[in-house]
């Protein structure tokens, strides 16, 4: 049987947020022996939610050291959680912090890691991991013979564990002080100035290129279509993606939507997000740019082009029809 | 030391990958699986690694007395196909691997390769060694390669998912993506460091015939020398390699009026 250990770090509250909680839902299934290992400035709050998962053990690394996303402080103390539970398999979220630190302590503690798994279970009597080659583009079911084996599991995939919140008798591991050049000063959002990555979002909205070239009046209309995109936004609450074609436009010297950053970018070499529901718009739906859809539920397209990639079985309703007009009309329904 | 004006010398790890408008289906071989046709399939840069390549280049454009090494492991002979293209984008000297470069390797295993090349790079000195690489590749998509070519090579300052680095006389500022479209900020105290870079911020260089010309006269004979580096994945093991059911049955609206289209989104929308 294996020993398993839940390596979560603490949000600023020092509570666990929802990816933490999906992993340890994903752990729990494996069976074995659970243990949790917790990282953070304070790890108490997080400890007493999930007091009631059945752990064997609650190791945790605590102090003002171990409140930052830092590569060397998070990997000290993931590989201290990690020795300290003698754990086989190590299941952790992906969130930014651990997919900086964890292939390192993988490679500290001679174990492998895979990162983005979707699905982590018991298969043939072994854990077998589910996760994406090339881009979302091929699934595999794989197993590994060495241990420690780190696995990351991407968001979205398990539902997140839920139970009663008690007072949890924790273990504290002392870490040396561990030398590090790097001060974390603080986050940027993007010079757009507005939210508009919201990954809880139930509706992705795609911005294709087509927003800035000419329309039927042989004009481009830039400005029309930032506000019309905007207002969709902040009446939907969406989340904003865009195509690799339009997000490039701004290196380029061309027309550009002034909040569409790199960080919007769906697709191939962009970002493969979780949403129920997608609205494509001015968009070709090209398959390097429909891999990032993966994971989308119900697709839906406006395009003027009737053959275009949506329409090619890539989407579940495809409107040929001029995305201006048609966003000015569902912009105006929103609004009453 | 002043990390605006000590010179950097920027190791880019990067590897090849199918063309992204290419079809690709998996097939088992005989070490396991493989890419249908891989072999033939044409091949470009991986993009991330790619978009490192160009932010070093431009970061030893900018700090005089800078240089640039790609270390790439893939077969030789598509990495040669790969190289007359990129060779002339920006100026580099080439650390070749013959070695595969599927997405279906172990990446502890490519990682151990890949610290060794850059360990033997002759008169590297590591104290100005930054690492780059493409936070994942387009073919593993596993983003844990970098990290543990860093442990390797003992540098524990790393950053991943970066898309800005500025140099100033504090060090080195850098901007990681994070969750919920921001990105965090760091300050290093210089190099040795290694970044995994996500975009940039940076348009991909023109083709530039005088870069490639010079580029090639070290590209060729580091291809000649290229040292075997098999990577055996050992204790790896794919239950299944399949390609996922995509298409689906598309409704084409065509000539509906955009009032009754936005009601029909409008109504999608809502509903739960």
């Amino acid at each position: 049987m294996e020993s398993i250990l839940l390596l979560a770090h603490t949000e600023a509250d020092g509570s666990l947020g929802r990816p933490a909680l999906e992993a340890l839902a994903a752990a729990k299934n494996l069976g074995g022996v659970l243990h949790i290992g917790l990282a953070g400035a304070q790890v108490q709050p997080a400890a007493d939610q999930v007091s009631g998962a059945g752990a064997a053990r609650i190791l945790a690394v605590s102090g003002e050291a171990f409140g930052q996303a830092r590569y060397s402080t998070d990997a000290a103390a993931a590989e201290a959680l990690c020795r300290a539970s003698g754990a086989t398999i190590v299941v952790a979220p992906s969130t930014s912090r651990w997919s900086r630190a964890l292939p390192g302590v993988a490679f500290r503690l001679s174990g492998r890691v895979d990162t983005h798994a979707t699905a982590l279970a018991i298969q043939n009597g072994v854990p077998a991991v589910t996760r994406w080659f090339y881009r979302q583009r091929m699934e595999a079911v794989l197993t590994r013979a060495q241990r420690p084996w780190i696995v990351l599991l991407d968001a979205g995939c398990v539902p997140a564990w839920s139970g009663v919140a008690g007072t949890a008798a924790v273990e504290t591991l002392e870490v040396a002080a561990v030398e590090t050049r790097t001060t974390v000063t603080g986050t940027r959002s993007p010079e757009a100035g507005e939210q508009t990555i919201r990954p809880d979002a139930k509706l992705l909205f795609v911005a294709g290129a087509g927003w800035t070239k000419k329309q039927s009046d042989c004009a481009t209309h830039t400005a029309d279509a930032e506000k019309l995109i905007l207002d969709f936004l902040r009446a939907s609450q969406a989340s904003l993606g865009g195509s690799k074609s339009l997000v490039d436009l701004s290196g380029e010297g061309e027309a550009v939507l002034r909040f569409m950053t790199h960080l919007n970018q769906i697709g191939q070499t962009g970002a493969t997000p979780r949403h129920p529901k997608g609205l494509s718009t001015c968009c070709h739906g090209e398959e390097p740019h429909a891999v990032g859809w993966r994971f989308v539920g119900e697709r839906r397209a406006v395009n003027l082009d009737a053959n275009c990639g949506w329409a090619r079985g890539k989407a579940d309703v495809v409107y040929v029809a001029d995305a201006f007009a048609v966003m000015r009309e569902v912009n105006s329904l929103l609004e009453k | 030391m002043n990390s605006s004006t000590t010179p950097f010398q920027i190791v880019v790890c990067g590897s090849i990958v199918p063309d992204p408008l290419q079809t690709l289906e998996p097939v088992t071989a005989a070490g396991g699986p493989a890419l249908k046709n891989e072999m033939m399939l044409p091949a470009v840069l991986d993009p991330w690694a790619g978009h490192a390549l160009f932010e070093a280049a431009n970061l030893a454009r900018s700090v005089a007395g800078s240089r640039v090494w790609l270390v790439a492991m893939a077969p030789k002979a598509k990495l040669q196909q790969v190289m007359m293209t990129v060779a002339q984008k920006v100026p580099f000297e080439l650390i070749a691997l013959d070695g595969p470069a599927s997405g279906f390797t172990d990446s502890f295993e490519t990682a151990a390769a890949l610290a060794l090349a850059v360990a033997a790079i002759p008169g590297l000195d590591r104290s100005r060694l930054l690492l780059f690489g493409g936070w994942e590749s387009a073919s593993r998509g596993a983003g844990s390669t970098l990290q543990m070519v860093g442990e390797r090579l003992g540098i524990t300052e790393q950053f991943h998912g970066v898309d800005q680095l500025k140099v100033t006389d504090g060090g080195l500022e850098i901007l990681e993506r994070v969750e919920g479209g921001k990105h965090q900020v760091s300050v290093c105290a210089g190099a040795p460091a290694a970044l995994g870079w996500a975009t940039g911020n940076l348009p991909e260089p023109r083709n530039n015939p005088q870069v490639g010309m010079v580029n090639m006269r070290g590209i060729m004979p580091a291809l000649q020398r290229a040292k075997a580096a098999p990577v055996k994945s050992e204790g790896l093991c794919f239950a299944s390699v399949n390609l996922p059911r995509q298409q689906r049955e598309t409704r084409v609206v065509k000539d509906m009026p955009a009032g009754d289209i936005a009601r029909e989104i409008v109504a999608w929308i809502g509903e739960e």
